[in-house]
C-alpha cells in the first residue's frame, strides 16, 4: 500500500505536501477540482500544525472501498492540542484571528472527516476523499 | 521566491509564477502597498493564474492586500484564478469580499483604466 509521509516544520513544507497530495490522487485518477480539493484540505490542515503545533507530519495514503480508490490524508501533531474540539469545528472560530475556516471548510470538502485532540497530547485530523 | 512586480504606466502588475508559501505572499502583500506609494501607483493588479490553491490563508492575505493598497489610494484587481479554484473556494466558504477580481490580464487593465478615468472625469 502505497504510503507517504511529509514532516511540517516550516511554511515550505505546506507547498511540499501539496505538491504529493496532488501527485497521489493524481494517479489515483482524481479529476482536475478534486485534486485542487485534496490539495486545499492538506494545506489547511499543514498550516494548523505549523502555527499551532509547530511541527508534526502529513501522512498521505492509498485507500479502496469496493474498487473505488481515494486518499487518506492524516494530520498528526504533538502540540497543544484543542481543548474544545467542537467550538473548534465552528466556522469562525479561531484563537488566532484567522478566518476560522480552515478546519470546517476542510469537512465539508472531503467525504470523511475525523478529529481526535487531547491538550498538552496533540492532535490527529484524519480525512479521506473517494475518487468520482 | 520573490515575485515580480513590474511598473505599467499608473499601474503594478504582480504575476505570480508558481506556487507561494505564506511568508512570500505576506511579502508580496508588503511589496505592493509599499512600492503603490514610491511609485505613487493608481491601481494594483495581482495575477494569480499561477496558483493551484487558494485556501483561508491566501484569501485573507488578498482581501488585506486590497483593503490596505485601497487604503494608500489605489484599487486592487485580483485576476486569473482557475475554474478549479474558485470551486474549491465557494466549497470551503472562502470569499473574496470587497475585492475586484476579472478574468484575465487584459481584463483587470480594461477594469483599471475604467476607474481611473472615471475619477479623472470627477475630479
Ligand atoms: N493542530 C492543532 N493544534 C492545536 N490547535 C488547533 C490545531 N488545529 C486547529 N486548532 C485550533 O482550532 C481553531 C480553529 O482552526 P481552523 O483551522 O478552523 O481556523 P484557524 O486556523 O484559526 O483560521 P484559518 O484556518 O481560517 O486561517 C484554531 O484557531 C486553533 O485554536
Ligand atoms: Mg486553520
Amino acid at each position: 500500500m502505497d504510503e507517504v509521509s511529509v514532516r511540517i516544520s516550516s511554511d515550505l513544507d505546506l507547498v511540499r505536501a501539496r505538491e504529493q497530495g496532488r501527485v497521489l490522487a493524481g494517479q489515483l485518477g482524481f479529476t482536475q477540482s478534486d485534486l485542487t480539493l485534496v490539495a486545499t484540505a492538506i494545506s489547511e490542515l499543514a498550516r494548523n500544525i505549523v502555527r499551532y503545533a509547530r511541527r508534526g507530519e502529513i501522512v498521505l495514503r492509498q485507500a479502496e472501498d469496493g474498487g473505488v480508490p481515494g486518499i487518506v490524508i492524516i494530520a498528526r501533531d504533538e502540540g497543544p492540542g484543542i481543548p474544545d474540539v467542537n467550538r473548534a469545528m465552528e466556522p469562525g472560530y479561531s484563537t488566532a484571528g484567522g478566518l476560522g475556516l480552515g478546519l470546517p471548510g476542510v469537512r465539508r470538502i472531503m467525504d470523511k472527516f475525523e478529529i481526535v485532540s487531547e491538550v498538552n497530547r496533540g492532535t490527529v485530523v484524519t480525512v479521506t476523499k473517494w475518487k468520482r | 521566491m520573490a515575485v515580480p512586480i513590474l511598473k505599467q504606466g499608473p499601474f503594478l502588475i504582480a504575476s505570480i509564477q508558481s506556487a507561494l508559501t505564506d511568508t512570500d505572499l505576506v511579502q508580496l502583500r508588503d511589496a505592493l502597498v509599499g512600492q503603490v506609494g514610491s511609485y505613487r501607483s493608481r491601481g494594483v493588479i495581482v495575477d494569480v493564474t499561477a496558483l493551484d490553491v487558494l485556501d483561508s490563508f491566501a484569501s485573507r492575505t488578498l482581501r488585506d492586500l486590497a483593503h490596505m493598497v485601497r487604503l494608500r489610494g489605489a484599487e486592487t484587481v485580483i485576476v486569473g484564478i482557475q475554474p478549479e479554484v474558485a470551486f474549491t473556494m465557494v466549497r470551503l466558504g472562502l470569499t473574496l469580499e470587497g475585492v475586484a477580481t476579472a478574468l484575465d490580464l487584459e481584463e483587470g487593465l480594461f477594469y483599471l483604466d475604467q476607474k481611473l478615468r472615471s475619477t479623472q472625469q470627477e475630479g
